[in-house]
């Protein structure tokens, strides 16, 4: 492609870009053929029976979840729910679970989740926890890899577009929030402001969460207030630039309307350098103020299977303009979209998407330049940094459209690039480009396993692509998402494979399957079970009524319900089933679902109690049966419902009646 | 409490019930060998590597009563949805002199290492065959077993 086409591809936009792709054969191989090596099938095989050597972590974008497959086979191995209501397994339905979809607003149904991001110990992913931002109602989650389950979600105060999210500090004492939309911030009077008065009163912040190491429960250590602009994203320093972190952020121009022109103005806009040692520092004095900021933490227990709500009124913040040394401006060519850290820690490098050189700071010289105040002014009230005094060098045309970096363990950088369709490998120290292959098309994030750790494993490149067009069977009008994974172990990268998404994948993380394998749970001891309408064995089901409210405790095992048949049930009740699966090995869910239940079904884990909401519309008899086939006797596992009318007389019961029980 | 139970019965049990007990027949047991099929990793209890109850474990004394209290209260949770006290099978069989049928060590590894048993001995597969469904592991450690054998000694 030379560089008169990539300008029109520029001027064409995505749509027109893909068009070209698909039309003129100058711009790619003419078959996929011509750019798979003889051998990728057999480097991406993996065997029946066994296992992938790496967890792939994926956003799941705008469906909200988190996505899990195996490297380098590219096999969907989980959806995990995280955002978003899964009817699938009860998430968000069961009445246990809604909890954790609830806000300052009330219960969330939905979120657009983009950044998973692994817990780190001394800078390496650990396989504890992956987090993950929610970007529309913000919010940030935290995955157990445990039991592949949400675990805690606290809620963003004072931020809207929780985009510069969810990245973790070294041995995750913090992960960061940063807001991509600014927004007026206090007291109802202070937020009821118009929209032109942008400049005078939307601020925007970072907050750094705090997750408890034993427990997973997060909570907001502080936020750090700044000029109006939107955050993007985001990563912590590491070994010398340990303590620091570094943000990108455009529309400097401080614009409120069609950003896409607006906000494009100035040559250069900036990399907030933080310095949160300090930030935590000032913290624990009691330096900063609390301001309004209702928000909700939302963990779940393990032992009670349940949710424990935690409603915060307010949030401490910092401002730097209070605080020397706190924050820093570094300016950064044209609307800077990722800001990574290479593995030593020494090299900060921005994206500026709308520029044709990827620029690299240097943490020594970042430094320096501080030391000796080297400014080339403010930016409200916030020092900016000479940016030919910060920077290590710039990549020249490296193609266009930058976005993302990533890192292998040899010195080497690989950065996507959206316009252009391709991955660049440059070498970090040189700032020369050293390789470079084609994406399908129009490539986002990209990921390299522990890519934006102290120690890449390396070994692959995964791209995370926006356009699928011509790649798999056509499915009307809303095709498959993909990514294709490229071998980086050579000189030169190779496509092995592509393989569909889900939803729409943004940034990635990988690790080694064996740091996160020894820590499955298999199932959930019955013996710990504090769920308060726990039945630990058949001997503990019940009917109750309370009032209009029928509470069951029901129990299951292969391949039956106890109770199954419910008698006295009324309309105006609304009944609960609480159901305990008394199973206690490995791979025994079974299932609850009720004609005409206007939630969802319910999937119940060995050990494990799960309450399903059901109000009866009609007079009549009432099936419900397991939906997850247990055992060869699946299909007898069911029962009936009685309900009556209103007025009925009929008697509330809860049996099960075995035909042989007498002899 | 409003719970009826049906006078006479002992157990609640599935009203179709010659259901048995495990992974699934068509699906047997996905979690391999028993090594792989140990307590959550929170927890303590439980089979963490198959290790066969020989004759030479296993000491049958006087009944001690406490050992029996420990294992009734372990079948209310883990076993009696299953097997009744009596002579009547629900999914698997009833318990009443199945210590005179059995050898005990055959009865603690039934408990401990079903998928061991169900791949080797006879007497479980044909009990398989009997009932269809595998035997689930319910995740005991060897002591509960042991409480559940002095128990069943009882009936």
């Amino acid at each position: 492609m030379n560089n008169s086409l990539r300008l029109t591809v520029g001027m064409l936009g995505t749509a027109g870009m893909a068009l070209l792709l698909m039309n003129s054969p100058g711009c790619r191989p003419s078959t996929t053929k011509t750019a798979v090596t003889g051998d990728a099938a057999s480097r991406v095989y993996v065997a029946p029976g066994t296992h992938d050597e790496f967890y792939n972590f994926v956003s799941g974008g705008f469906s909200g979840q988190l996505a899990v497959y195996g490297l380098p086979s590219g096999r969907l191995l989980r959806e995990i729910p995280v955002f978003s209501v899964d009817p699938e397994s009860g998430y968000g339905f069961s009445e246990e679970t809604k909890g954790m979809l609830t806000t300052s607003h009330g219960f969330i149904p939905w979120d657009d989740s983009h950044h998973p991001e692994l817990s780190q110990t001394d800078g390496v992913p650990d396989g504890k926890w992956c987090f993950i931002n929610g970007n529309n109602t913000p919010r940030i989650a935290l995955v157990d890899l445990g039991t592949f389950r949400t675990h805690s979600i606290i809620e963003i105060p004072n931020s809207a577009g929780n985009h510069s999210s969810p990245f973790t500090t070294g041995n995750s004492e913090y992960v960061v929030a940063g807001t991509r939309f600014s927004v007026p911030m206090g007291d109802d009077a202070s937020r009821d402001v118009p929209i032109k008065t942008y400049k005078e009163n939307f601020k925007g912040n970072v907050s750094f969460i705090h997750p408890e190491p034993e427990t997973g429960k997060m909570s907001i250590a502080f936020q750090i207030v700044t000029p109006g602009v939107n955050f993007d994203l985001s990563h912590a320093g590491k070994g010398p630039s340990e303590g620091w972190f570094f943000f990108s952020c455009y529309n400097t121009e401080q614009a409120y309307s069609l950003l896409e022109v607006n906000a494009s103005q100035r040559d250069k806009d900036f990399i907030m350098a933080v310095n949160w040692k300090l930030a935590e520092q000032l913290a624990k004095e009691g330096k900063g103020k609390r301001v309004p900021g209702k928000h909700h933490s939302n963990w779940w227990n393990h032992h009670t299977h349940s949710t424990e709500t935690t409603v915060y009124e307010d949030v401490l913040q910092l401002d730097p303009k209070d605080h020397p040394g706190l924050v820093y401006f570094m300016p950064c060519p044209k609307s800077p979209h990722g800001c990574d850290v290479d593995p030593t820690g020494k090299y900060i490098v921005g994206s500026g998407k709308l520029a044709a050189l990827i620029p690299v700071f240097s943490f020594e010289k970042i430094q320096a330049a501080i030391a000796a105040n080297d400014l080339e002014g403010d930016f409200g009230g916030i020092p900016v940094l000479k940016y030919e005094s910060v920077l290590h060098g710039e990549v020249k045309k490296p193609g266009l459209g930058p976005l993302h970096t990533e890192f292998d363990g040899n010195g080497n950088a690989y950065t996507s690039f959206f316009v252009s369709s391709e991955i660049v490998k440059w070498n970090v120290e040189k700032l020369e480009v050293v390789d470079r292959v084609p994406t399908y098309y129009s490539i986002g994030h990209l990921m390299v396993p522990g890519g934006d750790s102290k120690k890449p494993w390396g070994k692959y490149v995964v791209a995370y692509n926006k356009i699928t067009k011509d790649r798999y069977l056509p499915t009307g009008p809303e095709l498959t998402q993909s990514a294709q994974l490229y071998s980086i172990d050579g000189d030169k990268m190779e496509l092995l494979l592509d393989f569909p998404t889900t939803g729409e994948p943004h940034y990635a993380q990988a690790l080694p399957a064996d740091l996160v394998k020894p820590r499955e749970v298999k199932f959930f001891k019955i013996e710990d079970n504090q769920h308060p309408y726990v039945a630990k064995g058949e001997k503990e089901t019940r009917i109750e009524r309370n009032g209009k409210e029928v509470h069951v405790w029901m129990t299951t095992i292969r391949s039956h319900f106890a109770p199954d048949n419910i008698e006295g049930v009324k309309l105006g009740d609304e009944v609960y089933f609480h159901v305990t699966n008394l199973e206690q090995d490995w791979d025994v869910p079974h299932g609850f679902a009720i004609k005409g239940a206007a939630n969802a079904e319910l999937l119940i884990m060995p050990g494990e109690t799960q309450t399903l909401k059901w109000i009866p519309t009609k007079v009549g008899v009432v099936p419900f049966y397991c939906t997850d086939f247990c055992s060869a006797l699946h299909q007898e596992m069911q029962g009936y419902l009685r309900v009556s009318p209103a007025n009925s007389n009929v008697p509330l019961s809860a049996l099960t009646v075995s035909v042989d029980a007498e002899l | 409490m409003n719970t009826k139970k049906l006078a006479g019965i002992a157990t609640l049990t599935a009203l179709m019930t010659i259901t048995a007990c495990g992974g699934g027949g068509s699906e047997s047991s996905p979690s391999g060998p028993p090594g792989a099929s140990g307590p959550a990793p929170s927890g303590d209890a439980g089979v963490s590597k198959a290790q066969m109850i020989t004759a030479a474990d296993i000491t049958l004394g006087d009944i001690d009563q406490a050992m029996v209290e420990k294992g009734r209260s372990i079948y209310d949770v883990k076993c009696q949805a299953c097997h009744s006290t009596g002579a009547n099978r629900v999914v698997g069989p009833g318990w009443k002199g199945v210590t005179e049928r059995r050898q005990p060590e055959w009865i603690m590894n039934m408990m401990l290492n079903i998928d061991v048993m169900l791949e080797t001995d006879e007497v479980a597969q044909a009990q398989l065959e009997e009932c269809l469904v595998r035997m689930p592991n319910q995740g005991l450690s060897k002591d509960e077993g042991r409480n559940v054998l002095e128990f069943m000694r009882t009936l």
